[in-house]
């Protein structure tokens, strides 16, 4: 295979591995608040970028995108305080059972709002034909808008639960809620910021692919299973993972198209997902203490 | 007690609303409809779906058909063949339609050939592979162009321009899969070499990958078949990788909204299609023209978007269907197929229908003329 061919590849399956990586980290945030995995992930990205198709045309596209991130966060927020919390006592397969339910009524809800049309933004720099090089290799400098974002969310987590009261105090939470209770910290809140930070994210991802592989109602729940898939793939609950394991899979999924029909990549990719959780069930870098969690 | 007590009241209601209904005079003709209004195919679907109502209510405002109301019935496949078969089974048995129009995929249609056949339900379909006509079963028909005449004009055209290794690519559905196999039926006969061939998933929404390896084939043009918004990203992703190849699309790229999706990276994409859509540029001659231009000036009035070839089928079915009723004088399934059949020079927006017992489409070569994209807009395609 010569050299442009790989690179290719490469970049084609960063983008991807990018989004799944993000998508992936709204995963993870959330089951590290409250030991649920919440398939309404991929309608956030989906929010996101059809928020922002509909903003791009009245204001600036920074302030779209901006603006799209911050109501899709605020709408995370929402719908974790109106629907989830009511089934939190019921049990963690109870609410899973409900983000299911729920990213259902969101995908019907944007059918309603935006219609069946498949929308884009416009490119953040350049247009539909820019393109750069690379060694001989050719790709849209929004491969870099979607790869940047995706290490900025990382290092920005990665910070915040590091350095800051706020991002101690999840991580607090996330260990042991009781203690953390006892110290003052409220619980529930946490896991409020945990779903508005999540589906922040998730817009941000929707946002910055959405020039490069278009957007519409219905494209949130393929991004949910990929998004999971990375997060099991890399061990349930770590973001630095995610991103790994986000860019093997994307990867993965960019060189298969060399060896077998581009329709096919998925079962390439499933088959290799499948033969690694046989192998190892807590995901690359997971624990078995991290897959045992409890709300 | 509480059932008497609202008994009568009901009892004069229904009389008093049968009373105001026009459709009183006699039971309404139900035609049933099934699009992918949502999905993958919505480019196709919906505007099937808004030209079929805005048809049907036409009719009524014009007395009926045969003096009764038209009532129609549409379902949403979401261009799955699963629905499409439990839709069509749901329309014939609790609706007794009098036939059915669409589905909008052939992927669709060939699942529910079978299903009309043995029902006995004239269905006209709104895809376009030929094998939704041939080979012939009774009750099956198809407004749409084939597909081989569509490859046929793009080896046409390829030859003119002496184009002669190509890459096809083509989404994973009957539509795709039906196109591919045209086209490597065909390409021997126009002298042209398919160095790579490839299918891809409909819902992919990033083909570099797939288009870096057609690249390094080595390949003069690319023809890309798909109903799919993918269409529009194909023709980013060439343009992003550098790529010199010509992009040919099939006739499923009929709608403005791909071209707006794909921005500057649609200028000077090729494809075939019906005349609906470069209407305006048609000579004053054009059998066709009035009515191609009086379809989109009230599809355009009333839905506040362009009109597509798409519309232009579910448009074609119904006014057939209408004529072939009238002209049978009854909603007989068999008396309709035999008045389709014997439909001739009927102008619609896909082209003039002539209909035969061996032909069930009844539109030649010449209902097809290959356009391009200029600065953003469908034209008429004149060679270079």
């Amino acid at each position: 295979m010569p050299l442009e061919l790989i690179l290719q590849y490469v970049f084609s399956g960063l983008v991807y591995g990018s989004i799944y990586a993000a998508v992936a980290i709204g995963f993870n945030i959330i089951y590290n608040a409250t030991g649920i995995i919440n398939f309404a992930q991929g309608e956030f990205a989906m929010l996101g970028g059809m928020t922002a198709s509909t903003l791009a045309g009245l204001v600036p596209l920074w302030l779209a995108v901006t603006a799209a991130v911050a109501l899709t966060a605020a709408s995370g927020a929402a719908i974790e305080r109106i629907f989830l919390r009511r089934v939190a006592r019921a049990g963690v397969l109870k609410m899973i059972v409900a983000t299911i339910g729920l990213s259902i009524l969101i995908r019907e809800t944007a059918l309603l709002a935006w219609g069946e049309s498949v929308r884009t933004l416009p490119f953040f720099s350049g247009n539909e034909v820019s393109s750069l090089s690379f060694l001989g290799a050719h790709f849209s400098p929004q491969v870099f808008w979607v790869a940047g974002s995706t290490a900025l969310i990382m290092a920005g987590l990665t910070a915040f639960f590091k350095f800051t009261l706020m991002g101690k105090a999840m991580r607090g939470c996330s260990a042991n809620r009781d203690g953390a209770s006892i110290c003052g910290i409220d619980p529930g809140r946490m896991v409020t910021i945990a779903f508005g930070m999540s589906a922040g994210i998730g817009a941000l991802a929707g946002c910055v692919v959405a020039p490069l592989t278009q957007t519409h109602y219905a494209i949130g729940a393929e991004l949910a299973i990929k998004g999971f898939t990375v997060a099991a793939f890399g061990g349930l609950g770590n973001s630095v993972a995610a991103v790994i394991a986000g860019l093997a899979l994307g990867m993965l999924e960019s060189f298969s198209t060399a060896f077998v029909p581009e329709a096919y990549k998925d079962v390439v990719t499933l088959c290799v997902l499948l033969a690694l959780l046989f192998a190892k069930p807590t995901g690359l870098f997971g624990s078995r203490a991290a897959s045992m969690k409890e709300y | 007690m509480r059932i008497r007590s609202i008994a009568k009241p009901a009892v004069l209601c229904a009389v008093v609303l049968s009373c105001l209904s026009p459709a009183y005079a006699a039971d309404p003709i139900k035609i049933g409809a099934i699009f992918g209004v949502t999905g993958p195919a919505a480019y196709l679907g919906a505007p099937e779906d808004r030209t079929a109502r805005m048809v049907v209510d036409g009719i009524n405002k014009g007395g009926g058909i045969l003096g009764r109301q038209v009532e129609l019935i549409v379902k949403d496949s979401g261009a799955s063949s699963e629905k499409a078969i439990s839709f069509a089974k749901q329309l014939i048995e609790e609706e007794n339609v009098v036939a059915i129009i669409g589905p909008t995929t052939s992927g669709e249609s060939m699942a529910i050939k079978d299903v009309c056949e043995k029902a006995g339900i004239p269905l006209i379909s709104c895809a376009s592979a030929e094998t939704i006509v041939d080979p012939v079963a009774k009750y099956v028909f198809k407004v749409p162009q084939k597909d081989n005449y569509i490859v046929e004009w793009l080896y046409r055209t390829m030859n003119k321009l002496g184009i002669a290794k190509i890459g096809v690519i083509a989404s994973n559905t009957g539509f795709g899969n039906g196109g591919k196999a045209q086209l490597e039926k065909y390409a021997s006969k126009y002298g042209i070499t398919i160095a790579i061939s490839e299918v891809y998933d409909s819902n992919a929404t990033d083909l570099t990958a797939l288009l870096a390896k057609v690249n390094a084939a080595g390949v003069q043009a690319v023809v890309n078949w798909s109903i799919e918004p993918a269409q529009s990203i194909v023709a980013k992703n060439m343009r992003q990788l550098k790529m010199t190849a010509q992009l040919f699309q099939s006739h499923g790229f009929a709608n403005i909204k791909y071209v707006q999706a794909a921005g500057e990276a649609a200028e000077g994409i090729i494809f075939p299609c019906g005349r609906l859509i470069v209407a305006g540029e048609l000579p004053d001659s054009n059998p066709q023209k009035k009515l191609l231009a009086k379809y989109n000036a009230d599809y355009e009035a009333l839905y506040n978007e362009e009109a597509s070839t798409f519309g232009g089928h579910a448009y074609d079915a119904l006014s057939i269907l209408k004529a072939a009723i009238e002209s049978a004088g009854s909603t007989d399934p068999d008396k309709i197929v035999r008045a389709i059949e014997n439909l001739r020079n009927f102008s619609g927006t896909a082209g003039i229908f002539n209909f035969s017992p061996a032909d069930h489409n009844g539109l030649l070569m010449d209902s097809i003329v290959m356009v391009t994209v200029k600065k953003g807009k469908f034209t008429l395609y004149r060679g270079n």
